[in-house]
């Protein structure tokens, strides 16, 4: 090209599939009477077969036998990587003995082999509660056995799979809480995936609706705050599981007897800093390390001789279950420590989880 | 389900019985092997000793001359060792059962189920007590 005397630069080359779609574009538009989006979230993938095309590049293994070497994984030695180093390489002669500039015309047509549509995904987010100390948050089955009844991410992603008509979802939220904790206050932030969706246009009134909805069909969970995302939001949410802070508040059990004047220092108590092991009920599917994570303030409310209720702000990350019991020593200090004798927990909550996404929606 | 096993002294251990102090525990089982050099790294605790029923995890001497060797008694993975009994070795006497506690070890996926079966239950245990000190009077 430079011998023609014009300026053109690699970027002015229009790419193969940008000129396929010039020329789909307005005769698929015009089949169908809808206009044509390059950027929609409906896909269509076709993928095209030319075998002369696949051997076109095949030369540049004698002309540079260096760049291609057969590895174990790949089925062609051609790969792109490959190629492009290739073509840095050789010189504009020798290119030009094996290749002619302008290319031939090819002879055959190509064939269309696959076609797929496919719709883009959408993202739902919203705040849970969860009142049931018996619900995990996701499906728990060992062997094939469903262990416990249902999962928070089954009784919210139900209505929502049934209404955007998706094929399948991915449920995440701003950390999790065990089993038996229930969550409080605001809700935690999570968000799904719709793999899929046939429907995707919904108005604020029909989303409160399918809020409502989710709602009344269960009283182990609620919802709130549920509206359509885009997926840069997750990344949002998850800043959340590491950043923020919790507050929970835990009821406690103690061997000796204590007063409402043993306690009362533990308001006192601020930024104590844990080394948490990694706790002994999760050890088999986490790798064993020291966690130093931050308790900011407590406060202590008396019951009873064996009992107080203690609320506690965290750092996210933070394992309260072991900040009361001691984990047989492994998390340091501990409320058994602090106080000199045993301590177990028999309830926890969560009281917030201070993430101030996503927007919080009027009623 | 979460196969988790914690090593600690039995009730009977003449270690725990009334008059005995701890003199020192020694987690330097061989020449070449010191459970406190211990490194487990990754979700399946990869580098970590293995031990099996026999294998020693600690030599405890007691102020009256005697050396008990504490035995495994359960095949896995090794995943800590207590360091807390070594700077507070009253600990072990006082809390055998918590903070006391003498190791951690991880049996494989496959073994987990029979060696719970293997194992005691309090009431079994208590009998075997029993047992024991009736024949030996």
């Amino acid at each position: 090209f430079r011998n023609l005397g014009l300026p053109l630069a690699k970027d002015d080359i229009v790419q193969l599939k940008e000129a396929y779609k010039w020329i789909i574009h307005p005769q698929l538009s015009e089949e169908l009477g809808v206009p044509a989006d390059g950027k929609s979230l409906f896909e269509v993938s076709v993928v095209f077969a030319h075998p002369e095309t696949d051997k076109e590049c095949h030369f540049l293994a004698t002309a540079c036998p260096d760049c291609f070497k057969p590895a174990k994984n790949k089925q062609s030695v051609f790969t792109r990587m490959a190629v492009i180093k290739a073509l840095e390489k050789i010189k504009e002669e020798d290119f030009l003995k094996h290749f002619p500039c302008p290319p031939s015309s090819p002879e055959k047509l190509c064939d269309a082999l696959e076609i797929q549509c496919n719709n883009g995904a959408v993202f739902v987010a919203g705040r849970y509660n969860k009142y049931s100390r018996n619900l995990p948050q996701t499906p728990w089955i060992i062997d094939g056995e469903r262990k416990l009844e249902s999962s928070v991410e089954e009784l919210i992603s139900e209505h929502l799979m049934a209404e955007f008509k998706a094929d399948s979802f991915n449920f995440s939220s701003s950390g999790r809480e065990d089993v038996d904790v229930r969550t409080l206050g605001n809700g935690r932030p999570f968000a799904i995936e719709l793999v899929n969706p046939r429907r995707i246009h919904f108005t604020a009134e029909e989303m409160k609706r399918l809020q409502q909805a989710i709602n009344d069909s269960s009283d182990k969970i609620q919802v709130r705050d549920l509206q359509l995302v885009t997926r840069s939001a997750i990344g949002r949410m998850k800043e959340g599981e590491e950043e923020k802070t919790k507050t929970y508040s835990a009821l406690i059990w103690t061997d000796k007897a204590i007063q409402r004047e043993d306690i009362a220092f533990l308001d006192d108590i601020k930024e104590l800093k844990l080394e948490q092991k990694t706790p002994l009920r999760v050890l088999h599917r986490r790798p064993l390390a020291v966690r130093c994570r931050l308790i900011h303030t407590m406060r202590a409310e008396y019951i009873d001789e064996h009992h107080f209720r203690l609320h506690l702000k965290t750092q996210a990350g933070t394992y309260i279950k072991e900040f009361v019991h001691g984990d047989f020593g492994r998390t340091k200090p501990n409320i058994g420590s602090l106080l000199n004798r045993t301590a177990d927990i028999l309830e926890l909550d969560v009281e917030s989880v201070d993430v101030d996404w996503p927007p919080t929606l009027a009623d | 389900s979460c196969r988790i096993c914690v090593i600690t002294l039995a009730e009977a251990h003449p270690l725990l019985q009334s008059g005995k102090t701890i003199k020192n525990i020694n987690y330097q089982i061989s020449a070449n092997c010191s459970r406190l050099q211990n490194k487990v790294s990754g979700k399946s605790k990869r580098g970590a000793q293995f031990l099996t029923e026999l294998a020693p995890l600690c030599r405890i001497s007691s102020s009256d001359g005697e050396e008990y060797t504490i035995y495994s008694c359960i095949r896995g993975r090794l995943i800590e060792v207590n360091e807390n009994i070594l700077s507070n070795p009253a600990l072990l006497q006082e809390k055998p059962s918590t903070e006391g506690y003498i190791a951690v070890v991880l049996p494989k996926f496959e073994e987990s189920k029979s060696i719970t079966q293997g194992l005691l239950t309090q009431k079994e245990y208590e009998e075997v007590l029993l047992k024991r000190r009736s024949s030996a009077s």
